[in-house]
């Protein structure tokens, strides 16, 4: 979330789009009703299937699942068209006049660069033209044919209300009235906030729909300010915090990544990503790389990473590719994999295509899971008839299976939605002889460790050299651990502009990561969590609630990442001069000498406005990009891509260019392009989806849950089940090109079926939250019918938009 | 506010004047259940069973929302799914919590005949006492809303306390507290009808033109209450029924008794007695539950339990 | 409810008669005294806590048998919201309702256990064989795969063909510490379910 749960209640419009946080997120989406029922906010849900948040929204409008790009560009058109955006905010805050290369193109879905053998782009064209300066050449008039305003009002003319109908089975009537009250957030006084998770990201062009998102709340002037924001609604209680921390194939902590192989030298990596302004007197963040770097080696290997080795840089794998979940299992698949820990995660339900993933599965020599619940990825060689049909005596597979503690028997931090980083408390033992996972991995490292120690082996010196200065080495505490990622001086740290002053003594926790330098002077193992633990003790623990300008900015409850900052690019929040666009909802403002108010600045606290630096430090522009640059792998604007499997077969923007139908620039595996189902063998559109009585597959362990939603079911609209002979309660069929399950029929109104370019498409909807373990009724994992594709950027499988057949059981 | 015997101002099949001197700060309480805020998350129905140490059983689908299907000894609370298309097309999607609705004039406490197995506090609760249940289930013919249930397991009959425990210690009931987005609020009775004409406001000012405020008069208004978007059409909402009323039979029943003389209350005791000892605890029979699963086929389910004589 | 049978009829009125003149009979009211169940929690030990579901992070109450002192084993019975936490204000949604149920869940996993090539069943083990077992596989591989140089001869360091998954509801410091442990073996296919 750019804001966070609490700010959601000073919104004036919400819209909801890509998720249903009142299924998914209920307590989060109180501050929904808040706004409703104190700042006579207006809610607007859109989605295939009027869902819970639909319930009590203002206006509900369908939508065809995986089809958002096409909504949005369309109130991306009505915006520009009718000249509803915040001029002063686009002009000064983005890159609106900001001039593009002149070799950059798009024609007919695809983008210049394009590589229809490889399926990837050559993205040197999609630049912007920059002067002798090394700066950004712009044109502030928005004259320039190439301005980045005329390039997207052209790009978005298709969009129009009939091709939004077409392409969404969105009504046209329907459709304007959510843009009129969209553009009435265009005004500075008034805010929009848009909440999505994973019906956004779970698509094959899922990180453009996000962007597309964003673009459209620049345009209004909604980013940064208060009530309005960007706002992921996260799906687990620390899926922030180990974004954050880099638990991810191709990132360190920090959002730092890791190198990749051609990358030999430590200078190469370095410059890459010390990224210099491209605007004259411009902060540019990241210009500070090599500070957060070096002071992770150091955590990570303390005195074996020095200057003369480049700070131990070769302990560090290099990536020939990412290794992400959909790679990992291709690979496994075709046998290439040996080993593989699953701690707390449940892939064999979680990642697409059940069939697959079992067949990878067995072909490991080992597996480990460490969990606090059985699950089905620890049981996949276990028969469990229909449900889980396997031979056990046919496989090889070693599986270990380690009992682990849960929330309520450790200490520890998670981060939430809102950055916040939040402390808890153990309160009674694990049962048996369950562990913390801390404790697990340690001694797991610790007997690693001791066998290279005795043994050799391959390159032993990053295990080997391993900081490990624990009290206790086979169970670190969490207050160790979590000193050490927020990081401490190692020697007296001085400030730059005045060397006799030390701002750190050697051995003190850092207050932030205006602290950390690139000499080795300071350790710190994830730099935006330097200030969470200071010499004031711990902050992550604070319980102060008091909220003094009533807007809902609790700055001494726990700890926001990054500098207790609450909503970020609140700069954005006040005009050019430093004064706030809404007085009413103030987060911060120019006092002539400093930048002061309700929030953490996300500026530099003394940096006078009239200098003119741009609000998105972050970025080298210092301005945020409608272009997106060479950020993205399937191109500089968001464009509507089919899903792989799609009802119509072809993409409506341009019917004729097969290479443009889904997304040209998504990795399929050969083996599932040919898995991929057709309309004409599977006519209904499915989408996969949690329900707000259970938490994806743990909750089916759970009595009370199970309780409240104790069988699998899929939901079809009254239009299909009449169609199909079906009434509410018979069980159904529901075929993919990869599997079939059986589930009761609910037959509902809440599913309307959809005019598409002129053929009826009918929508089917699946919770996932059974399987074959668990109190509640046993049932099929949803993902036995789900296509083994990702999006084209992060690869998160496409569990929202794929083809079935549904036939009565 | 702990509640103790000098807070029970009504006693059922007891004819001698309750305690009438103390009058608490806080009494009457009410809950007030905002269906315009709800999204039917069953949150309630979680903290409900939670708190009061209950656990239902784990059921199947039939083809809707609702689960349990219906209250049960387990089950103070249920959620109640209707789906309705207004005159402008559009759905809507109106959920109902179902359970006590805490009468002021409680029928359930007027139907039984066992001396203080239902007492209603000061402030407004009305409360089963177990021990002195006699199983006879008079209290759910009784009521206008259908909501007590008979135990298989010990006999009794069950039903929301309105958290009497909690509210006692000074705390709101745990279905309220716990409710994500503020359609269940607690209070004093006159700070909730406060804040529900508030709420009936906002909901005008939405295009709610008939939204209201349910405090039947019947049953001399309720200390659980709804707001409703359509407070004409209560029956929209599963059948809340428009005019609840105490059955006249009750009535008649109170009315009659106190001429009879003794020997013809033993007798009708010892008629009673049989009766209770032949027949057991009510509970539904075949055809209810065949004509609960008829009921499951339609998109608004209400497989409720009917009290049943043989 | 107002049209009752006959039987009915009599049948309520029968039973409705025999409670009330029992009454008359000399059963008083200072015999059945109702008063409200006792209020558990209010001597039990409390202890703060996240729930662990979704990203919301609402603050909960755990309340616990047993006051932590030497000779008393804790055991939660009971978890609601915290009131004080500014993004729940001590609501819960119906998952964080029931973290009772997760806690004392049939399905926790109490020992290690062990599943042979080819078993259809599992076996109790000891942890330090278990542990003592992976790390021997996990040596094993890395030794056998870890890529030094790639084929054009340059320095990549990287283990590809174990893998790891990390839990995004386990706790910062259990990511960090994983992190740091999993780069450490050159390990490349990790990811949470930020990935999903």
């Amino acid at each position: 979330m750019t804001n966070h749960w609490v700010d959601i209640k000073n919104a004036d419009l919400v819209l909801i789009m890509g998720g249903n946080a009142a299924e998914a997120h209920p307590c989060g989406f109180k501050w929904v009703t808040e706004a409703k029922a104190n700042n006579g906010a207006r809610l607007v849900v859109v989605d295939p299937r009027f869902t819970r948040s639909a319930s009590v929204a203002d206006v509900y409008v369908p939508i065809r699942t995986g089809t958002d790009i096409a909504f949005l560009g369309g109130l991306i058109r009505y915006l520009l068209e009718n000249d509803r955006i915040q001029h002063e905010y686009v002009a000064n805050y983005t890159d609106a006049s900001f001039i593009v290369k002149e070799d950059f193109a798009f024609e007919s879905g695809l983008y210049s660069g394009y590589d229809p053998e490889r399926r990837t782009y050559d993205r040197s064209s999609w630049d912007y033209e920059l002067d002798e300066n090394g700066y950004v050449r712009t044109d502030p008039t928005f004259s320039h044919p190439r301005c980045v305003l005329n390039l997207m009002r052209r790009h978005y003319s298709r969009y129009t209300p009939e091709m939004v109908e077409r392409i969404c089975g969105t009504p046209r009537e329907k459709f304007l009235e959510v843009c009129e009250l969209v553009a009435s957030t265009a005004t500075p006084e008034r805010a929009m906030t848009i909440m999505y998770a994973l019906g956004w990201t779970q698509h094959s062009i899922g990180s453009q729909m996000i962007r597309c998102g964003a673009m459209l709340q620049l345009l209004l002037g909604n980013i940064g300010v208060s009530g309005g924001g960007m706002n992921a609604l996260r799906g687990h209680s620390n899926i922030q915090g180990l974004t954050d921390l880099g638990l991810l194939s191709d990132l360190l902590p920090g959002y730092l990544t890791l190198p990749r192989d051609h990358e030999q030298r430590f200078a190469d990596y370095i410059t890459a990503r010390t990224q210099q302004p491209l605007r004259p007197n411009q902060m540019s963040y990241w210009q500070n790389y090599p500070r957060f770097f070096v002071s992770l080696q150091k955590a990570w290997w303390g005195e074996a990473a020095r200057e003369d080795n480049d700070w131990a840089y070769d302990y560090l794998p290099k990536l020939d590719r990412v290794y992400d979940m959909l790679q990992t299992y291709e690979l496994m698949y075709q046998g290439r994999f040996n080993g593989y820990l699953a701690q707390g995660f449940n892939p064999l339900a979680a990642a697409p295509h059940k069939a697959k993933l079992a067949a990878a599965l067995a072909k490991l020599k080992f597996l480990v899971v460490m969990d606090p619940l059985v699950t089905e990825t620890s049981e996949f060689w276990r028969n469990f008839g229909e449900h889980n049909d396997v031979d056990p005596s046919t496989i090889e597979t070693e599986v270990f299976r380690l009992p682990t503690t849960c929330f309520a028997e450790e200490d520890g931090a998670l981060v939430n939605s809102g950055r916040w980083l939040q402390w808890h408390w153990k309160g009674a033992d694990p049962p048996g002889e369950a562990k913390t996972d801390i404790e697990i991995m340690s001694r797991i490292f610790r007997r690693l460790r001791k066998l290279y120690e005795e043994e050799g082996g391959a390159f032993p010196d990053p295990i080997l050299n391993l900081t490990w200065p624990y009290a206790n080495p086979e169970h670190p505490s969490p207050e160790e651990i979590a000193k050490e990622y927020n990081g401490k001086a190692l020697a007296d740290v001085v400030d730059e502009t005045e060397p006799t002053r030390i701002v750190r003594r050697a051995g003190e926790q850092l207050s932030g990561f205006g602290e950390l330098r690139a000499d080795g002077s300071t350790a710190c193992g994830c730099w935006i969590y330097a200030g969470c633990w200071t010499e004031a003790g711990n902050q992550m623990a604070r319980r102060d609630n008091s909220d003094p300008t009533g807007i809902g900015q609790t700055l001494n409850w726990a700890w926001s990442w990054p500098a207790n900052r609450r909503v970020l690019y609140n700069r954005a929040s006040c005009d050019p001069s430093g004064r706030p666009w809404n007085p009413e909802r103030k987060l911060i403002e120019w006092n002539g000498t400093r930048w002061v108010g309700a929030d953490t600045p996300d500026y530099p606290v003394d940096q006078d406005p009239a200098a003119g630096m741009g609000p998105f430090i972050m970025n080298q522009e210092g301005i945020a990009r409608f272009f997106g640059r060479a950020a993205l792998a399937d191109g500089p604007f968001p464009e509507h891509y089919e899903p792989f499997e799609t009802p119509l077969g072809y993409n409506p923007l341009y019917p004729d260019e097969r290479r443009a139908v889904s997304n040209p620039a998504a990795r399929v595996f050969e083996g599932d392009r040919r898995e991929f189902g057709n309309a004409a063998e599977f006519p209904h559109v499915a989408t996969t989806y949690r329900l707000t009585e259970h938490f994806h597959f743990w909750t089916k362990h759970v009595r009370l849950n199970a309780i409240m939603q104790p069988e699998q079911f899929v939901e079809i609209g009254e239009e299909l089940a009449a169609e199909l002979g079906v009434a509410a309660g018979d069980r159904v069929r529901v075929i993919s090109n990869r599997g079939w399950i059986t589930a009761v029929a609910v037959v509902t109104k809440r599913i309307k079926s959809l005019d598409i370019d002129g053929r009826r498409v009918h929508t089917v909807g699946i919770p996932i939250h059974w399987g074959f373990t668990g109190l509640a009724r046993p049932g099929f994992l949803a993902n036995t019918l789900t296509p083994f594709v990702g999006d084209a950027n992060v690869q998160t499988p496409e569990f929202k938009s794929f083809l079935v057949r549904v036939e009565k059981a | 506010m702990a509640l103790e015997s000098q807070d029970i101002v009504r006693r059922s099949a007891t004819t001698t004047k309750p305690p009438q001197v103390r009058r608490a700060r806080t009494a009457p309480v009410a809950k007030l259940i905002d269906t315009s805020k709800c999204i039917g998350c069953k949150a309630c129905q979680v903290a409900c069973m939670e708190w009061n140490d209950l656990r239902d059983e784990i059921g199947t689908c039939s083809g809707v929302y609702d689960n349990p299907l219906d209250l049960t000894e387990h089950s103070w609370t249920v959620m109640r799914f209707a789906e309705h298309e207004n005159e402008r097309g559009d759905l809507e999607w109106l959920i109902r919590k179902d359970g006590c609705m805490h009468c002021a004039e409680p029928g359930c406490l007027a139907a039984c005949p066992s001396p203080g197995a239902i007492v209603q506090y000061a402030n407004g609760i009305v409360d089963f006492d177990s021990e002195h249940c006699i199983g006879c289930g008079y209290c759910i013919t009784g009521c206008p809303f259908n909501i007590p249930r008979l135990s298989g397991v010990d006999g009794k009959a069950y039903k929301c306390t309105l958290c009497s425990d909690r509210v006692a210690a000074g705390r709101e009931p745990a279905c309220v507290k716990a409710c994500p987005t503020g359609a269940l609020v607690f209070g004093t009775k006159e700070d909730m009808l406060r804040h529900a004409e508030e709420r009936v406001e906002d909901l005008k000012s939405r295009g709610f033109e008939n939204a209201g405020i349910y405090d039947p008069e019947g049953v001399g208004g309720t200390h659980v209450m709804y707001v409703l978007h359509h407070r004409d059409r209560p029956e929209l909402y599963n059948d809340l029924p428009a005019d609840p009323k105490i059955s006249t039979l009750v009535k008649v029943w109170k009315g009659v008794a106190k001429p009879l003389g003794v020997a013809g209350m033993l007798l009708a005791a010892f008629a009673g007695f049989l009766h209770y000892i032949r027949v057991g605890p009510n509970e539904t029979t075949d055809d209810d539950e065949r004509e609960a699963a008829r009921a499951v086929g339609a998109s608004a389910v209400r497989a409720r339990r009917e009290t049943t004589d043989e | 409810m107002t049209d009752m049978t006959r039987r009915e009829f009599l049948t309520f009125s029968g039973a409705s008669l025999a409670g009330s003149s029992l009454a008359l009979l000399g059963f008083s009211p200072s015999e059945a005294v109702a008063s409200a169940r006792d209020f558990k929690l209010a001597k039990a030990t409390e202890t703060r806590n996240t729930c662990p579901y979704c990203s919301v992070s609402c603050g909960i109450l755990m309340y616990s048998l047993g006051d932590r002192s030497k000779n008393a084993k804790s055991t939660i019975f009971h978890i609601e919201g915290d009131p004080d936490h500014p993004v729940n204000r001590g609501t819960l949604c119906p998952k964080g309702a029931g973290l009772i149920d997760f806690i004392h869940s049939p399905s926790r996993l109490k020992y290690p256990e062990y599943r042979a090539p080819r078993s259809d069943r599992w076996q109790r083990i000891s942890w330090d064989e278990a542990l003592d077992r992976i790390a021997r596989l996990l040596k094993q591989d890395r030794d056998a795969n870890l890529v030094t140089r790639d084929a054009a001869g340059r320095t990549v360091n990287r283990w590809t063909t174990t893998g790891m998954l990390a839990a995004s509801a386990s706790s910062n410091e259990t990511g960090y510490l994983t992190h740091k442990i999993v780069r450490s073996l050159g390990l490349v296919a990790f990811d949470n379910q930020a990935r999903v």
